[in-house]
């Protein structure tokens, strides 16, 4: 056995805990069982993201008189080069969209309960690190609708109150969004968010395999049925991978990604504009606050609450159940229908109005 | 802690033609199906992977950038270069070296080495074009005087009109 080549490696790096894991490895089976794939499939859409990602930037510039030019070039003079930023921007969005399912099945099923506060805490920093890689994304094909939502939204956030204006300069690189916007941007997009967000993925995976996976509180664990993860439900979750695959593809073939016209700085806003639709609702909400409220501005106002809300949606483990890790299942499932109603209600609003 | 057992996929049968162990013995037909259907799930997800694949392979490759050819360009006034001096200008999307080499005489060539592609210059004090990257020197005919230049470098056609020198592929 000692001379296989299979053991070369072996015998030169220890795998048996990894072995162990993935022989150990299991998934509870119960109803509500299918929420587990959807940490899979932003998984596998973040690696579609990391793997389009890289082959644009072969062709992509991040400078004001080139970016433009350089993302229509990849679509009309690179072979399949439609398919690949199509695929990017596709699986952008359902990335997200998938995120927030996961993020929502973790809620409904209580699964952020101790001993898992932090695996919630790094999810929903990756949550907030997938939407600023959605934002500075959008900039970088240049096109107006891209520069006027930048403009837009680096705005709000340079209007929060005390550290905004920093902020605003810091986001933008200067007073104006521009050319020092564009390549930081860039920066934001392909170095610092992808690194840090790399370290909090392994983190996140790292604390799920310590823990195991969660069980609902309304199923006893000791009469759970167990799948094992290797290979049975990891086959299953490359199933989904694959369906979820082939929609990437016929979405971004059948309905490929605008370019839209290139920045004009000088030009008007373009009508109908508004940012993509992971931050329609609160574009909505802000639309709906008038412009002052008492002795405070509308806007500061809606900015401190979206604050406001987020922060106590961070922290959900610690009020959402107690010391022992009993969920207080009634708070928790009314806060979050509350949250899934406003999202989906004013998404819809915001695109529609 | 049973292994969850769903007909679609116990441990073993996923595993291919291979994983037969939990099968009574003496089944050929059976044997054949699963071995059949092993091949039928393997060139499936190959040939889905292929297709994967295959766009990215094709736009690795950078597509080939056709510019408009360029027969001619303009090579500045006559009196902006000095007799025995040359410079450097763009033929296309190539640098090309127009030499003055006496009050009436012009000489062009095409300014890329044939050694490795460097940008050659014109020596005043040698009357030679010279490659500073590895010594390479060619006389006003293009031919190599010496240094590692395997070939001459190609002459240009070069015509006063006017005021204006004009360089011009030779036909």
């Amino acid at each position: 056995m000692r001379a296989k080549p299979g053991n070369w490696l072996g015998e030169r790096l220890d795998l048996s805990a990894v072995r162990e894991l993935i022989s150990h490895k299991t998934v509870p089976v119960h109803s509500a069982t299918r929420w587990y794939y959807f940490g899979g499939i932003t998984l596998f859409l973040f690696a579609i993201q990391v793997i389009t990602g890289i082959l644009l930037m072969l062709y992509y510039r991040p400078t004001v008189n080139e970016a433009f030019e350089s993302v229509r070039f990849i679509m009309t003079r690179v072979e399949y080069g439609w398919l690949i930023r199509s695929i990017h921007s596709w699986s952008a969005n359902l990335l997200i969209f998938v995120a927030f399912v996961h993020m929502f099945s973790v809620v409904f099923t209580h699964a952020y309960r101790k001993p898992r506060e932090l695996t919630w805490l790094t999810g929903i920093a990756l949550l907030g690190l997938m939407l600023f890689f959605g934002f500075s994304g959008y900039l970088l094909p240049w096109n107006q609708i891209s520069y006027f939502a930048t403009k837009v939204g680096t705005d709000v956030a340079a209007s929060t109150p005390l550290i905004g204006p920093a902020v605003g300069r810091f986001l933008r690189g200067g007073e104006d969004v521009g050319g020092a916007t564009l390549t930081r941007f860039f920066d934001f997009h392909v170095i610092i968010l992808p690194l840090t967000a790399m370290a909090l993925v392994g983190i996140h995976i790292l604390l799920v395999q310590q823990h195991g996976m969660s069980t609902p509180p309304w199923i006893a664990p000791s009469g759970v049925r167990q799948m094992r993860f290797f290979p049975n439900f990891f086959l299953r979750e490359l199933m989904v991978w694959y369906c979820a695959l082939a929609a990437l593809g016929a979405l971004a073939a059948i309905f490929p990604w605008e370019l839209g016209e290139k920045a004009d700085p000088f030009a008007s806003a373009p009508r109908g504009i508004r940012p993509e639709w992971y931050f329609l609702a609160q574009f909505y909400t802000l639309k709906l606050i008038p412009s002052h409220v008492w002795i405070f501005e509308g806007e500061i106002l809606g900015i401190l609450g979206f604050g406001l809300l987020a922060a106590s949606w961070a922290v959900l483990p610690f009020w959402g159940a107690d010391s022992a890790g009993n969920a207080r299942t009634r708070l928790v499932t009314g806060a979050g229908v509350v949250m899934v109603s406003y999202l989906a209600a004013f998404t819809v609003l915001g695109y529609l109005k | 802690m049973r292994p969850h057992d769903c007909p679609c996929s116990r441990a073993g049968e996923f595993g291919g033609a291979g994983g037969g162990s939990g099968m009574p013995p003496g089944m050929p037909p059976d044997q054949n199906r699963r071995s059949l259907l092993s091949w039928l799930l393997g060139g499936g997800v190959a040939a889905s992977l292929a297709s994967f694949f295959y766009p990215v392979v094709r736009f690795l490759n950078p597509p080939y950038l056709s510019e408009a050819p360029v027969d001619e360009v303009s090579g500045g006034k006559v009196d902006d270069l000095k007799p025995n001096s040359g410079k450097i200008i763009k033929f296309g999307n190539k640098p090309a070296l127009l030499v003055r080499v006496s009050e009436t005489e012009w000489k062009a060539f095409t300014a890329v080495c044939t050694h490795l592609n460097c940008t050659v210059q014109y020596q005043d004090s040698t009357r030679l074009i010279w490659c500073a990257c590895h010594n390479g020197m060619y006389d006003m005919s293009g031919r190599v005087v010496s240094g590692p230049p395997p070939k001459p470098l190609d002459e240009f056609a070069v015509r006063v009109r006017g005021d204006e020198v004009v360089i011009s592929r030779r036909t």
